[in-house]
């Protein structure tokens, strides 16, 4: 008996063995145009409803590759017209009349209508709605649709932004049931399988309005580690990477010659953010002092290189009210002092800095406790979860400092929110900020937004210590990727290889 | 026997309920909200209130309790809270991956440990018998994560010959290339496994080599072998069988850690997300399922060993 299962067993870890090396990784030498593109991502959906809460990943995978808005935000942060052909604005700019975009149909073969525009904001506004982009909607007192073709929306007040927030609307087929585990898009590829915890594959869908996909199918491959999404790379399964998180990864890459390394523009910010509520943070020269204290140049080095941007405030680079300031606040310990001094600290204080388990935050903190350290300062670093990090500091603010990274562009208006979770309560931002949406022209609402930038730099309402970078890797034969990725986004329908 | 079976699968239900019924109540003194794995940090108020309806958990405790227990009688085991998707089809799906690398594992291990801990036993005064009682002393403090990383940078990323990680989308349709995926995750856990698998194996082969009844056959003419083959392997079985279910079930609840390092979607992986978004409905559907696998396991394994060895047979019938 114990004879024979050894040699069953034997005979199975043979097989498994000449099953390991008889064949090597298929790589897909299909002709141009036909190629499967295998990207490697760290972000799963969790549903493919971005009003239910998808999350991060299903923006990756499905913004603008299987849903498309009326317009688009394109990878440099421009807003470009997508399923609307045309619009026009009312005088008093609170009345937008769009013109649909001919011939265009969902993957189910069902001709786009002004309905579905309809169903599709509604169902950003709807109740039950976990879209992040329902809060930008305020403004909208109804939608019409008066022939198939034509939408008409009115405001109650002006939006400079509205356009811009449309392009976060996933334009759906009003018909379309169970968007949660199916799609029905209109864009350029269709749901192929969703293998959950493994991968979502999206081919070209053969209907598509616009040009056709450059490749036949994209596979989005998720990994929960970092180290076998490198691995992935390394050996070939994967020919992309949408955006690599650790550093440490790089040198594989970086000198290798079957390798491109893009560093983009992100729109992710990490942020020391104080509860501006309670003391001392509620004083001005306590908060720049604080700024003045920490060596970010330093920081950003230490975590990513010589890879990502100093910011003076919170806006990125792909704002269009970007404007470089960081010498508002400079790092200069010997000016930290005399701001503490001035804030009514001269001996220094202690507080406690709420800082989520996971990556970059307990290293920023341990670097932030030791700068602060130099100037009297007291850090006590306290570690919570993602999840008790909403309890505790979103919602109920029970916090005296925290680490967060705020992932979006243009969220620099979030200042204006005196509720927001950081309690930054300046009357002249609230203003300015509801000013900037009211603009008539988008100059206007950029230098309005300028203000606001300097103000809060000014104010030190927190500290933006630094933008992460964002880094795409592909294989040397691969191209046409987006590499900035705002927002989350990675349209794959331009990805080639040679 | 047939009483014993009764008694045994009776207190396997009364087990199983009660590990449901504590499943269900340690999971909701957990700290925590699951309504927070679907916030941004820009939701408003409003959607706040709608995620915490959304998960459901603001539904008193002994409701979602009765709900839960309802359903698992009808075979159902309800929906995710944060994908809404049905956990049933996720949890057959996902066994797909974790059945076929737990069994794998566990016959590699079975017959590294048979081989190793037989010879570390019969040749403990060779150097190859001492060199294996040295590296299955030493490979039980190894850690499945670094075994699993050590693989994946020689065969994968040095030699080419294995996939670091994932698994096939098609599944099972190209049994060679799913084979392929399995590999690795398999000798990794093998490996960890088959240390102290061998040390248990030589354990009992060195209580059979100095018993009475080995010498008593050896003295009535057997060979060395005969006598191992007709009087020690029933002996030594009995010891090793009920290591060896404890063994398999540890290897089925420890897929998460292997699972992780070669990105393999199976059960444990399934746990651990679930776990890190409060997914109720998830973690108790794996644990059902879990819990069900590792009791069942028990309950043939003391079957197994009463089959195996008559003697507890007739002890427990005797004496009951």
């Amino acid at each position: 008996m114990k004879k024979n299962i050894a040699f069953v067993a034997l005979g199975l870890a043979t097989t498994l063995l000449l099953v390991g090396c008889a064949s090597g990784a298929d790589s897909s030498t299909a002709s141009a145009g036909d190629a499967t593109i295998e990207i490697g991502s760290l972000y799963e959906p969790q549903n493919l409803s971005n009003f239910g809460g998808g999350g991060q990943g299903v923006t990756e995978a499905f913004n603008g590759n299987v849903y498309e808005g009326l317009y688009k935000l394109t990878d440099d942060g421009s807003v470009e017209p997508l399923l609307a052909a045309s619009n026009t604005v009312s005088d008093d700019g609170l009345t937008y009349t769009f013109t649909l975009q001919d011939g265009v149909s969902f993957h189910s073969g069902k001709a786009l209508t002004s309905a579905d525009v309809k169903a599709s904001i509604d169902a950003v506004l709807a109740d039950d709605s976990q879209s992040a982009r329902k809060s930008s909607f305020g403004a909208i007192t109804s939608i019409e649709t008066p022939d198939d073709k034509t939408v008409v929306v009115t405001l109650a007040e002006r939006s400079i932004s509205f356009i811009y927030n449309l392009s976060y609307v996933w334009i759906i087929n009003a018909d379309a049931t169970d968007l949660e585990s199916t799609e029905d898009g209109t864009g350029p590829y269709a749901l192929g399988d969703w293998k959950r915890g493994s991968s979502l594959s999206l081919t070209r869908f053969d209907g598509y309005w616009g040009d056709a996909a450059a490749n036949s199918e994209v596979v989005f491959n998720y990994f929960t580690d970092a180290t076998a999404l490198s691995n992935a790379l390394l050996t070939g399964e994967v020919d992309i990477v949408t955006s690599v998180q650790s550093p440490d990864a790089l040198s594989q890459f970086n000198d290798n010659a079957d390798y491109v390394v893009s560093d983009g523009d992100s729109t992710t910010k990490e942020v020391l953010a104080f509860n501006d509520r309670v003391a001392p943070f509620d004083n001005v020269d306590v908060r720049k002092a604080i700024y003045s204290a920490i060596d970010t140049k330093k920081l950003l080095n230490s975590i990513w290189g010589d890879y990502g941007t100093l910011i003076g405030s919170m806006v990125p680079p792909t704002d269009p009210w970007y404007e470089d300031l960081t010498q508002v606040n400079p790092y200069d310990p010997d000016l930290a002092k005399k701001l503490l001094a001035s804030g009514g600290q001269p001996d220094g204080f202690e507080f406690t800095l709420d800082t989520p388990s996971y990556d970059p935050h307990p290293v920023v903190a341990e670097f932030v406790k030791s700068e602060l350290a130099k100037v009297g300062v007291t850090v006590n670093i306290n570690t919570i979860s993602a999840d008790e990090w909403y309890t505790k500091v979103y919602k109920a603010q029970d916090f005296t400092a925290t680490l967060q990274e705020h992932v979006n562009d243009r969220d620099v208006v979030w200042y204006g929110n005196p509720d927001f979770y950081w309690g930054y309560n300046n009357p002249q931002v609230t203003q300015w900020v509801g000013e900037a949406e009211a603009s008539t022209t988008t100059d206007e609402q950029t230098a309005k937004l300028k203000q606001v930038n300097e103000q809060i730099a000014q104010d030190a309402a927190s500290v933006w210590l630094y933008l992460y970078p964002q880094i795409v890797v592909a294989a040397s034969d691969v191209s046409g990727y987006p590499v900035n990725g705002l927002n989350s986004q990675f349209f794959a329908y331009d990805i080639v290889t040679e | 026997m047939i009483s014993y079976l009764l008694r045994r699968s009776a207190f396997l239900l009364v087990s199983f309920v009660i590990a449901m019924v504590a499943i269900f109540v340690l999971l909701r003194l957990l700290p925590g909200d699951p309504s927070n794995a679907l916030l941004s940090v820009t939701a408003t108020p409003e959607q706040i209130a709608a995620a915490q309806a959304q998960v459901g958990a603001d539904r008193p405790v002994l409701e979602q309790f009765s709900t839960w227990f309802g359903q698992l009688a009808r075979f159902d085991l309800g929906e995710s809270f944060i994908s809404s998707l049905p956990v049933g089809p996720e949890i057959s799906a996902r066994l797909a991956v974790t059945v076929p690398l737990t069994l794998l594992a566990f016959a590699l291990a079975l017959v590294i440990s048979l081989v190793a801990g037989f010879v570390a036993a019969t040749r403990a005064d060779r150097w190859y018998g001492i060199l294996i009682s040295g590296i299955s002393q030493l490979g039980v403090a190894v850690p499945v994560f670094w075994v699993g990383i050590l693989l994946v940078s020689v065969f994968s990323v040095g030699l080419r010959w294995l996939p670091s990680g994932g698994f096939p989308r098609d599944d099972w349709a190209d049994p060679a290339d799913a084979l392929r995926s399995l590999a690795l995750p398999v000798i990794t856990v093998a490996v960890v496994m088959s240390a102290s698998l061998t040390r248990y194996v030589r354990a009992a082969t060195l209580d059979v080599l100095g018993s009475d009844y080995l010498r008593s056959a050896r003295a009535q003419g057997s060979g060395r072998g005969e006598a191992l083959w007709r009087h020690g392997l029933r002996n030594g079985a009995v010891p090793v069988i009920a290591i060896l279910g404890i063994e398999l079930a540890t290897t089925f609840l420890g897929a998460v850690v292997v699972e992780s390092v070669f990105s393999l979607p199976g059960l444990g992986s399934m746990l651990l997300k679930a776990i890190q978004q409060h997914d109720y409905p998830n973690i108790q559907g794996v644990l059902f399922v879990s819990t069900l696998v590792v009791l069942v396991i028990g309950f043939l394994g003391d079957v197994a060993q009463r089959l195996v060895d008559p003697r507890l047979r007739v002890s427990i019938s005797g004496n009951r």
